[in-house]
């Protein structure tokens, strides 16, 4: 066998691995067959040891990392943060989609009560309904009437509106003794943008989404 | 380079990047397009809420050849106005959402082919939408009679009377009993396939109602033989599109 020969074996093989990772990374979200591309090429130019370091993680956070057995939420042990923590108040549930949103409200630093994490919100058109959410394991947490305020904070836009909707029927009959209170998110309007700026739907979701202020 | 202004009606939305999405649209004058909002994902954006399902928006496209609107998937929405917030009326009623959402998925897959005219099934879905936020009639029946006009506007109008084979008209004042899919509604004893479904005689009388824009009739019916005309009408909308419709099956009557 000849040195071309043997060279065109080689380059067979690395072109493989190298599809493989296009293939691979192409199945993660919002990443299309040019972007996966792309990465995979920043990848093979990178410094091995950042490399390795990625992978580590990679194959760690699959290994230590699951979700909290009572909302849902991304855990190191069978229980997140937020739910171990006593000093969080187990009266008052904020329902969100994901694990993010979680991160984005516990940066706000103005919430104490604990959270419920869907998984996602109902869109019928993607195949996601009421049952594919985390939302038996929400009536279960609300059965025992321990919980008196129910936040929605689904996301503002369309899918998670009615996900809201969907919510606050199913749950409506807890509230008939005054034991449970639902309340959702005041939504829309941006701070430091002007109102005549702010597009219809948004206003009117603003204003379906007030409080009353104290004076 | 040119700019293009069009209105339509928002059947789609999906995550594109970061923070943008590719909208789907059917439009008035090119049917049904698939066009970027950059952006749109950030509370700042100045689209707000005016690209969501159901929204009819009019809108500019910032297009980068000399090419039909819809050609590519990625040519930019630059502006949007809304005409209508349809979502807004829909969003806060469960079997809304669910029976519109369906709609769109029908309007979408009966539009087969991207930036072809489809004038037809964008009036259609603009009226289904009206009814559907008028609340004057049970979401379900205006899905259903959306679904069997869609189907007619695409060319598969189903016969709920004479024989949807042979064209033979009933001998009593009464609709042909059995009802077969794949022969495209109501058969007479002739044409009458091995399998086939024997609907009630109130079943087959509301789903030519739907068709024919009947309300009075319709919103008469009982919730039984819209169960079982429902089920008729997703059976014959299931033979007609290539693949099921996931909307179908989650749809709260
Ligand atoms: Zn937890
Ligand atoms: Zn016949």
């Amino acid at each position: 066998m000849g040195r071309d020969a043997a060279r065109g074996a080689v380059l067979a093989v690395y072109e493989g691995v190298v599809q493989d990772l296009i293939d691979e990374l192409g199945r993660l979200p919002n990443i299309g067959p040019k972007s996966a591309q792309r990465i995979a090429f920043h990848l093979l130019q990178a410094d091995p040891v950042d490399v390795r370091r990625l992978a580590d993680v990679l194959v760690r956070v699959k290994e230590t990392v699951r979700f909290c057995e009572l909302c849902g939420n991304v855990a190191s042990a069978a229980r997140c943060r937020v739910c171990l923590d006593p000093r969080r108040d187990p009266t008052v549930l904020c329902v969100v989609e994901e694990s993010k949103d979680v991160v984005a409200i516990e940066r706000t630093r103005e919430f104490r009560g604990r959270y419920h994490v869907l998984g996602g919100a109902i869109s019928p058109i993607d195949g996601v309904g009421p049952d594919d959410l985390r939302i038996r394991e929400l009536m279960t947490r609300l059965a025992d009437g321990s919980v008196t305020e129910l936040i929605l904070a689904t996301d503002p836009n369309l899918e998670g509106e009615a996900t809201a909707t969907y919510l606050a029927r199913l749950v409506k009959p807890l509230t008939a003794d005054g034991a449970l209170r639902i309340t959702r998110l005041a939504s829309g309007l941006p701070v430091g943008g002007d109102l005549e700026y702010a597009d219809e739907v948004t206003l009117g979701r603003a204003f379906e989404g007030r409080r009353s202020l104290d004076v | 380079m040119s700019l293009h202004r069009a209105d339509g009606i928002v059947l789609r939305t999906q995550k594109l990047g970061e923070a943008d999405r590719i909208i789907t649209i059917l439009t008035r004058e090119h049917g049904r397009v698939r066009l970027v909002a950059k952006g749109v994902r950030r509370t700042s954006s100045k689209f707000g809420a005016r690209l969501e399902p159901f929204a009819h928006v009019d809108f500019q496209v910032f297009s980068r050849r000399h090419q039909p609107l819809g050609n590519r998937a990625l040519d930019l929405i630059t502006q949007a106005e809304t005409i209508a917030p349809y979502g807004e009326r829909i969003v806060n009623d469960y079997s809304r959402y669910t029976s519109g959402t369906a709609m769109l998925e029908t309007a979408e897959r009966l539009t087969d082919a991207e930036g072809e005219p489809a004038v037809q099934q964008y009036l259609l879905l603009l009226g289904g939408l009206r009814a559907l936020t008028s609340g004057e009639h049970a979401p379900g029946l205006v899905l259903d009679a959306f679904i069997l006009r869609s189907l007619a506007v695409a060319g598969y109008a189903p016969s709920f009377y004479d024989c949807a084979q042979c064209g033979a008209e009933p001998t009593q004042d009464a609709p042909w009993r059995f009802f077969a899919v794949a022969a495209g509604g109501v058969v007479c004893p002739n044409c009458k396939p091995p399998a086939c479904a024997v609907p009630q005689r109130p079943t087959l009388d509301l789903l030519g109602a739907l068709l024919a824009g009947e309300w009075r009739t319709a919103d008469a019916s009982e919730e039984r033989h819209r169960r079982e005309g429902s089920g008729l009408v997703a059976a014959y909308l299931q033979w007609h599109v290539e693949r099921g419709l996931r909307s179908l099956k989650l749809v709260e009557r």
